[in-house]
């Protein structure tokens, strides 16, 4: 194993030992925040009793529709801007802006149009993560050099053909960037929304777990949370590591 | 030519400001490689005041030879001595280096860039302004005292680092291949520059470079190293008068004096092209 | 280059105009049960910024923002300054502060609201978090990708630890630090605001929620507008710096 795994490894354990010690010691109060190996246990009782399944399946399917439609609209709307400079120019200062903005804001004011339903969260998971991708293609295909679109007209290649074997293979990479930034702003948008004021899904749990002071419940959730959201993150940044590797560009 | 005689001898009297015995440098292996014997067992003389060039292949090490005189890296076996004091790992006084690479900073301005060399010396501010300007006047750049890097050209920022460098006052110059990254044209002005300056300044110069005319043209003794791992394997003597410019490419010597160079030259270098990639 | 800001600057104004009218197309789809035109909007701002309450809630919120700014920049400085510096760590602690990143931070808030309790500590505690790791990351990468040259030149002037720290390496890194300021400035105000969302009793996010419960559009309307703008316009500036910044 690597110095680097090493350290990195040693950095968590020092930090869990160090709260294991700060709560046996009494420095963390228990109403604070139970022992990390009573969290634990905590999380894997209600693990293996299945509890909050339903909850958390519904958070994670808002999840993926607030992904799946910023991630397929963004590519669509930044390959089409690609084409159209004047528009993107346009659009330019709103990008560069963007995330400067409480997106969250607008949560009650989707709340007052839509209800109390699903739609509002959603909406706020898609507002976060489109302009993410959007940019991100748009820097891809940006980076296409000119020399690759110039050897495919030289080889007969009709436009979608460009597209399809030269230019999308070419922004692999940004694309799979792309997929990364747009689950994480899908997951901060969605369960966010939820905790602020929602009537299910985890978000919703851990906020009502808090006002009725069940560490025991809602230290777990947040738990579950935060290795779901640092397991996918891993996953599609080692994939988009392989890819820029393999192209020397790591 | 009786004047080069005598120039000649009277150089080789001169004292040694830097001398190298059996010196190596090895770099230790990096993840799963072997180490790297880059230079070695090497000994060179460097005589006061003269001006000695280092050619060879590529990866012979010329660039780790400067790193050794510069004292920004030890030896790994040997002993390099700069006026008498060994060099270790640390860079003794009176030592200046131009690198290859642009080393302005961006930050500041070329009057404030220059100015920057005088940053240990315990003079006050206006006497620093003052050598500065002097040292910016002798290299040309009067007029861009008060522009950014960014906004001059390769050579004009080269320059900037070398007016940075001399206005230390250095007693040794290390010039690492500085005109590497110039067109031909401005690399033959900027030697021009060179032979100038170690005229006026009456520094030794050391200068690293790949290009054997400019070797030719510059230096007073040029050393050829062999393949890595570099040791010497000719050392020239070009006898040319110290009031010397880039005209001298005329003289019949010229030609025969690269033909020298590159006779030896030749073969190590395909012994380095063999082994790359 | 006079030509090129005349155009960013049309094309700004382009945008606005632009943002406007698809505001007042939605008012007219949608309707007063759920929207207020720019119009209606910017009017009933003006009165509010008339009341004391309005204020009240806007200093407190700038209050508990400014202090999270100070918090987050000082000292992701300190932690980026450090990793970067320091090779290994700096190289092991990079992707952990970027999976930091992208986990919802709203989900920790409860342990910060059961550490600090329920008042301004625990929304300055929240905005810092959301601002110290953009610093952080921005200035480690800095420090970290000065180029090696710059170093080299400060070794062969013989310059100390100290004086390479404060006269190169710090002077390299500013553009890149300044951009991870500018990330952190905004980060922060969302953070400090999304606090004021849940378990506040002041401040322009409670406003909001406030409203939410009277089911008043013109408020809500009106401090979101403000909100947004707020947002956009200082970070605009900070932009124009930061561009400044990158070219000089």
């Amino acid at each position: 194993m690597s110095r680097l795994r090493l350290y990195q490894i040693a950095v968590v354990a020092g930090f869990i030992l160090l709260l294991e010690v700060l709560c046996l010691a009494g420095v963390i109060d228990k109403i604070t925040m139970p022992a990390p190996h009573i969290i634990v246990r905590d999380f894997v009782r209600m693990i293996l009793a299945g509890r909050y399944f339903d909850e958390i399946g519904k958070s994670l399917v808002n999840v993926l529709a607030a992904f799946a439609s910023a991630y397929l609209i963004g590519v669509m709307v930044g390959t089409i801007l690609h084409g159209h400079r004047t528009t993107r120019e346009i659009l330019d200062p709103l990008f560069a802006t963007y995330y400067a903005i409480p997106v969250f804001a607008f949560y009650p004011l989707f709340i007052v149009m839509f209800g109390l339903g699903d739609g509002p969260q959603v909406l706020i998971g898609f507002m976060l993560a489109v302009v993410a991708v959007i940019v991100t293609t748009l820097n891809g295909l940006d980076r296409v050099p000119p020399v690759l679109k110039k050897t495919a007209r030289v080889n007969g290649l009709n436009a979608l053909q460009t597209a399809r074997h030269v230019t999308l293979p070419f922004c692999a990479p940004y694309l799979l960037t792309a997929a990364k930034l747009a689950l994480a702003y899908a997951f901060i948008g969605v369960i966010g929304s939820e905790f602020i004021m929602a009537r299910s899904g985890m978000g919703y749990e851990i906020s009502y777990a808090y006002t009725n002071f069940d560490n025991a419940t809602m230290y777990p959730l947040i738990l579950l949370i935060l290795l779901l959201s640092i397991a996918a993150n891993s996953l599609l940044s080692r994939w988009e590591k392989m890819l820029l590797a393999r192209r020397g560009q790591a | 030519m009786p004047a080069a005689q005598v120039t000649a001898q009277v150089s080789a009297q001169l004292p040694a400001q830097v001398t190298l015995r059996g010196v190596t440098k090895v770099f230790p292996a990096v993840a799963g490689g072997k180490p790297v014997h880059a230079l070695g067992p090497i000994d060179i003389e460097i005589r006061k005041g003269e001006f000695f060039a280092v050619v060879g292949p590529s990866g012979c090490g010329k660039s780790t030879l400067l790193e050794l005189i510069a004292g920004l890296t030890a030896p790994t076996e040997g002993e390099i001595e700069f006026e008498g004091r060994a060099i270790g790992d640390n860079v003794p006084d009176g030592i200046g280096v131009v690198f290859q690479e642009d080393a302005c900073f961006p930050w500041l301005n070329v009057l404030e860039n220059v100015e920057f060399g005088l940053r240990l010396k315990t003079i006050g501010a206006d006497e620093k302004a003052r050598q500065a300007a002097a040292v910016i006047d002798m290299m040309g750049l009067r007029e861009f005292a008060g522009s950014y890097p960014a906004q001059l050209s390769g050579g004009m920022r080269q320059r900037v680092c070398i007016a940075r460098t001399i206005v230390a006052q250095p007693r040794l110059i290390l010039l690492d291949e500085p005109f590497g990254a110039l067109d031909q044209q401005t690399r033959l002005l900027m030697g021009d520059e060179v032979l100038r300056l170690w005229r006026q300044t009456g520094a030794t110069v050391f200068l690293i470079t790949h290009a054997l005319d400019e070797a030719a043209m510059l230096a007073d003794r040029i050393l050829v190293m062999s393949a890595r791992p570099g040791k010497t394997i000719d050392l020239v003597e070009t006898s040319w008068p110290r009031e010397r410019d880039s005209r001298i490419v005329e003289r019949e010597n010229f030609g025969a004096l690269t033909s020298r160079l590159w006779k030896t030259l030749r073969e190590e270098s395909m012994k380095t092209m063999g082994r790359a990639g | 280059m006079q030509p090129r800001e005349n155009a960013t600057f049309r094309n700004t104004v382009i945008l606005i105009a632009g943002l406007f009218v698809f505001w007042e197309l939605a008012y007219l789809v949608v309707g007063d049960v759920a929207l207020r035109s720019p119009w209606q909007t910017t009017q009933f701002l003006g009165k509010l910024m008339q009341t004391d309450l309005f204020w009240l809630h806007l200093a407190d919120s700038l209050k508990a923002f400014a202090v999270a700014l100070v918090i987050a920049v000082v000292l992701g400085l300190l932690i980026g300054f450090a990793l970067g510096l320091h090779r290994l760590s700096g190289e092991a602690m990079e992707p952990m502060l970027v999976a930091l990143y992208s986990i919802p931070k709203i989900t920790l808030y409860p342990i910060i609201l059961l550490a600090f309790g329920i008042g301004i500590s625990a929304k300055i505690a929240f905005g810092a978090i959301h601002g110290i790791i953009p610093v952080a990351l921005f200035t480690l990468n800095a420090v970290r990708t000065t180029r090696p040259i710059l170093i080299k030149t400060g070794r062969v002037m013989k310059l100390s630890p100290v004086v390479m720290v404060r006269e190169i390496l710090f002077p390299a890194a500013v553009p890149e630090i300044f951009t991870g300021i500018r990330v952190g400035f905004s980060l922060t105000l969302i953070g400090t605001v999304l606090g004021e969302m849940f378990a506040a009793q002041r401040g322009l996010g409670y406003l909001l929620m406030s409203a939410i419960s009277l089911y008043n559009v013109d408020l809500i309307m009106s401090v979101t507008f403000l909100l947004v703008v707020l947002a956009a316009a200082v970070n605009m500036v900070l932009l124009v710096i930061d561009r400044r910044l990158h070219h000089g």
